[in-house]
């Protein structure tokens, strides 16, 4: 299957990501059209599109659109999560830095599809570079007229802040960013209501990640039909993949959905050294691993569930044969433990005694009947959190079990860098100084 | 420290942006860590001033998250990703380095006052593992040799250019930004490189290109 560079199209420009440089390919074109159209319309158009989010759980774009009560005399809000945190995620960041006007005009549309008079950009604080190509493509639109009063003579007003997280990966999810934004501790809220009903402020509010407002303009200006060539019948459209790890060319590969990862191992030109893929994640550390028999299976939300993962933010992390899946699942579990917002109990004490568990197989003195233990506290965890933070750490072990059970049996005896020398996995194998 | 005027009447101006005024209060706390180098009680009483609200509330969202810290940062903060991919791609081997020549651990600040060193988790740029950062600004692709010679050349004083970024300020100046969300960097540096343009690059080569546009065929 072809690349497809739609959102990444003209990033080798040196001045996208300026107003100029947008509007020069077309940008803000589809703001114009959009603001001729009923509200409505536009949430038809992206319902038909079968636009689906793309910050990992692949909910349909325009049926969260649709949830949103229309003339309830609140205000609505839109909140764009851009809180990029997920290990192994890197797509976000890159398309706020290289096109963040394609953003801001999603952002506006989106908006007036929704009633919106208000809509919050929130970034994660660790990346300035990202929240400054933000606020600078903002103020850029407002100077323009196309953020404020009377946005292009339509009558319809927006304001849009962009706004700095301070370090929390459980702020991407969505009820503990609302939380986050309205100056608490980002923990998540009990569901239901959803945020389409009781969100920011307790009024109507749209959370959608930043590749899915991105598409939104694309959408609009060239249409479903357009948008429909790419992908599958239940994953409509292309998507801004980042393959890293160990391949020869790590980076931003757009594609239709449906792609495999052997075709995305191919542009990335292979695994490093002519080596083999191990095992390999198709979106994030919340997402169970696949090994090399599974290359082939195509990169969309229905063939990744039946494959018994998920597509996530399609964002795939490829390890080779240099790596310790003991100390790799280890590592992700030390990650949900201190990232464990602490509200729910099996969450915070589970990742608590898991992570101690599998620390001892990492330094090679666990036990048989531990690693039955752990898969037990892995299903106390799963489904009894208030949000998926609780479900994600309860992934990696019995995924890693599955395929690498003899590694973690090996690890009562053997420590994992005694198995698997940790420099040959490191990318400047031999340029290690002492 | 005593809060200045200047910083209550910007700490007012964050809190006026939102339609709920405590909002504000995440990045009202990177400009206390602007002005203060930490999270001071000073820091603290003003933002709980500026609210309405009480010390407690601002305190207890402040330890909540991880990049308030409550000792002085010093000049620079220094990150490296120890997360799995990273650290495994030899981010360890990195923060090891740096721990050696800074002389300190996770989470501390360096005996002379002028770095931070920080085991931070995903930076989300997995495709340019491993990753460090300074003041947040990206430092790419990382060895442990040159992830010592850039804080080396910053104990000099010498001019660092972020990888993905403009040049690096200090860790004061990166909080300000945080606080207000805008700079004038924005045209500063690099922000699109090789590993970012990769695809683009096999597509352009390989004469790939996306479905063509409806209305660019009409006119």
């Amino acid at each position: 299957m072809p690349l497809t560079p739609v959102i990444t199209e003209h990033w080798d420009a040196p001045d996208l990501y300026t107003i100029d440089g947008y509007r020069r390919f077309g940008g803000y074109r589809a703001l114009q059209g959009a603001l001729k159209k009923d509200p409505d319309a536009i949430i038809g158009m992206v319902k038909d599109s079968g636009l689906r989010g793309r910050g990992g759980a692949g909910f349909p774009t325009g049926l969260k659109w649709s949830f949103v009560p229309q003339n309830d005399g609140k205000p609505h809000y839109l909140v764009v999560n851009a809180d990029e945190s997920e290990p192994g995620a890197c797509k976000d960041i890159p398309i706020m830095m290289a096109n963040p006007h394609a953003l801001v005009e999603g952002v506006i549309i989106t908006s007036y599809a929704i009633r919106a008079g208000h809509a919050f950009i929130y970034i994660r604080g660790e990346v300035p570079n990202a929240i400054r190509k933000v606020a600078n493509a903002v103020r850029q639109a407002r100077e323009a007229g196309l953020i404020g009063k009377n946005i292009l003579g339509s009558g319809y007003d927006l304001e849009v802040v962009v706004h700095s997280g301070a370090g929390a990966y459980i702020c991407g999810e969505e009820t503990a960013l609302l939380d986050s934004l309205e100056g608490y501790r980002g923990q998540p809220r009990l569901k239901p209501p959803f945020p389409a009903v009781a969100g920011l402020y307790a009024s109507p509010t749209v959370i959608n990640n930043v590749e899915t407002i991105a598409n939104i303009p694309y959408i609009v200006d060239r249409g479903v039909d357009w948008f429909r060539q790419f992908g599958t019948e239940k994953s409509p459209g292309f998507k801004v993949f980042a393959v890293s790890g160990h391949v020869n060319r790590p980076g931003i590969f757009e594609a239709p959905l449906g792609i495999t990862m052997r075709e995305l191992l191919g542009y990335a030109g292979g695994v490093r050294g002519g080596g083999e893929v191990k095992f390999w994640l198709p979106g994030g550390s919340s997402v169970p691993m696949l090994t090399s028999e599974h290359l082939d299976v195509p990169m969309t939300y229905e063939d990744m569930a039946a494959a018994g993962t998920m597509l996530g933010t399609g964002t795939p992390m490829i390890f080779d044969q240099t790596v310790s899946v003991v100390k790799a699942v280890t590592r992700w579990l030390e990650f949900y433990k201190h990232e464990s917002c602490g509200k729910c109990t099996p969450c915070r004490e589970g990742t608590y005694w898991i992570t101690g568990m599998l620390e001892k197989f990492e330094h090679g003195h666990g036990s048989a009947e531990e690693l039955d233990t752990i898969a037990s506290a892995c299903l106390q965890i799963g489904g009894r959190s208030f949000c998926a933070l609780g479900d994600a750490a309860a992934t990696p072990y019995p995924a890693a079990m599955k395929f690498f059970r003899d590694e973690f049996i090996a690890a009562t005896q053997t420590s994992a860098d005694e198995q698997f020398d940790p420099v040959a996995s490191y990318v400047f194998a031999g340029a290690v100084t002492r | 420290m005593a809060i200045s005027e200047e910083t209550r009447r910007e700490l007012a101006e964050l809190a006026s942006r939102y339609p709920s005024s405590r909002s504000a209060l995440l990045p009202m706390l990177h400009l206390v860590q602007s002005a203060e180098g930490e999270i001071t009680v000073e820091g603290i009483g003003a933002c709980a001033d500026a609210l309405g609200i009480t010390p407690a509330e601002v305190t207890g969202v402040s330890t909540f998250y991880t990049m308030y810290k409550r000792k002085q940062v010093g000049a620079h903060h220094i990150g490296v990703c120890t997360n799995t991919l990273c650290g495994l791609l030899g981010g360890d081997a990195v923060y090891a380095a740096l721990s050696e020549r800074l002389g300190v651990g996770h989470d501390q600040p360096s005996a002379d006052g002028n770095f931070w060193l920080e085991r931070i988790e995903c930076q989300a740029a997995c495709t340019h593992a491993p990753v460090m950062t300074v003041d947040w600004e990206f430092m790419d692709d990382v060895t442990p040799s040159s992830a010592v010679d850039i804080v080396d050349r910053l104990s000099r004083g010498e001019r660092v250019e972020s990888t993905r970024g403009p040049a690096i300020r200090d860790f004061r100046a990166t909080e300000r930004t945080l606080a207000f969300s805008e700079d004038d960097l924005a045209d500063e540096g690099v922000s699109v490189d090789d590993k970012m343009l990769a695809g683009l690059r096999v597509a352009r080569e390989q004469g790939m290109s996306a479905p063509s546009i409806p209305h660019a065929q009409e006119g």
